[in-house]
């Protein structure tokens, strides 16, 4: 008899349902306001991987000698330093981006994620570890932009166009995926970003829910067959 | 009539919830009941306009004269979380009916980004004192509008039939930007 396992899952699978966006709906102010265009969406991903993966190599180190009554406020500085950082540098090196992404720069600083995998990960973790934890992190919530900013872009203005900051936003490539006539214009405003994330986030949790069932049959499998083998001895020590 | 002009600007035109994006944690974790909206929208009015006013007289009297505008993003988001702690030992201590009301979401106001982007707007726009002090009032105000409307239509939504993907949170999003679109016929009111 064959034996029944779990399914493996995957690298996306796993992107997908430990999400800190679409799972857990964290940082959600800025995911909401920045996925207009794919450019935003990269740009703020790699601000926020940047963040992310310093303040938690930072703060795994600091966190032995952090006395516990103030570590939050010593978090919070080592954040806040980091992102005035990233806010100096992106002000000289990608003025168009700075313009672009606005207060969201300086308001990383109260992204929840951040301060989330701080005081959930960090402090308990290794450098190596909290690294990769926010190396991790900071790819899915990439990711979660990259995916509304898609939808928002095609929908809104049917072109789907990336461009190189760091070049005066020279155009890298753009291409017209969806012709004029079927353009809705309010994916581009405030309600499209609302409307997207609503639809990706129902998405997100109807494939953990039919995920939950599979665990369920396949428990409820593996409970028949151990009962089932249960019987067969039974019977064979009758006989 | 400025000053009007930028209250109700900055409280309906410019909402901070549906136009900003700001605030979106307590906006979709504190409006499933009426009652905690409504606190939380007062909490929040208390603490964004005590903040702002704080960080407005801590840019203008020492990290200008000091010229420490970089220090501004550390010793803001500092200020607004000992300023949080103050409120919350204050109402602890006098009054603990209010208190015990208002429970979790008080410290939680420390990552509202709402009142960090309003302490940094007031200094970014160049607003007077008394710009600073409209503003401060209107925008949480504004908050707490949004929060409360969108609470009573969430109490309404639970007793539907909704389908189980979008059960919780993505129906709320949906609402929100039903919301959004009523509210952008507002815009270029004033």
């Amino acid at each position: 008899m064959s034996e029944i396992k779990p399914k493996k899952r995957g690298f996306i699978s796993k992107m997908i349902t430990d999400n800190p966006v679409f799972g857990l709906y964290l940082g959600i102010c800025s995911t909401l306001a920045i996925s207009t265009s794919l450019d935003n969406a990269i740009g703020m991903g790699i601000s926020v991987i940047f963040v992310l993966v310093l303040s938690n190599v930072v703060i795994s180190l600091i966190a032995p000698i952090t006395p516990d009554d103030i570590h939050i406020p010593v978090y919070i500085v080592v954040i806040a330093s980091l992102v005035t950082i990233l806010e100096m540098f992106l002000h000289a090196f990608t003025p168009d981006l700075y313009s672009a992404l606005g207060a969201f720069i300086s308001l990383i600083v109260v992204n929840c994620i951040i301060l989330g995998r701080a005081e959930a990960y960090a402090c308990s973790h290794n450098i190596v570890d909290s690294a990769k934890d926010g190396l991790m992190m900071g790819l899915s919530y990439t990711f979660s932009l990259i995916a509304i900013s898609l939808v928002r872009q095609i929908l809104g203005t049917g072109v789907i166009t990336l461009s190189n900051p760091f070049a005066g936003n020279a155009v890298v490539f753009s291409v017209q995926v969806l012709p004029k006539t079927f353009l809705i214009p309010f994916m581009t405003a405030e309600t499209g970003s609302f409307f997207t994330f609503g639809v990706l986030a129902a998405a997100v949790s109807g494939y953990k829910n039919k995920l939950e069932e599979e665990e369920k049959a396949i428990e409820k499998a593996q409970k028949a067959a151990a009962a089932k083998a249960k019987a067969e001895a039974a019977r064979k020590e009758v006989a | 009539m400025n000053l009007f002009a930028l209250f109700f600007s900055a409280m309906l035109i410019n909402n901070i919830v549906l136009t900003k994006f700001l605030g979106m944690c307590p906006f979709m974790g504190v409006s499933t009941k009426l009652e905690s909206a409504v606190g939380m929208g007062a909490a929040v009015i208390f603490v964004i306009f005590g903040a702002s006013l704080l960080s407005y007289a801590l840019y203008y009297l020492v990290l200008v004269p000091l010229d420490l505008k970089y220090m501004q993003l550390i010793t803001f988001i500092l200020l607004i979380a000992a300023f949080v702690q103050f409120v919350e030992l204050f109402v602890k201590k006098y009054a603990p009916a209010l208190y015990k009301q208002l429970g979790i979401y008080l410290p939680l106001i420390t990552t509202n980004c709402a009142v960090l982007y309003v302490a940094q707007d007031n200094i970014t726009k160049g607003y007077t004192l008394i710009e600073t002090i409209v503003n401060s009032i209107a925008t949480p105000v504004g908050f707490m509008l949004m929060l409360v409307i969108f609470a009573t239509i969430r109490e309404r939504l639970n007793q539907n039939d909704i389908p189980k993907a979008f059960r919780g949170n993505p129906i709320a999003f949906i609402v929100a930007g039903i919301m959004a679109l009523a509210f952008s016929s507002l815009a270029g009111l004033v």
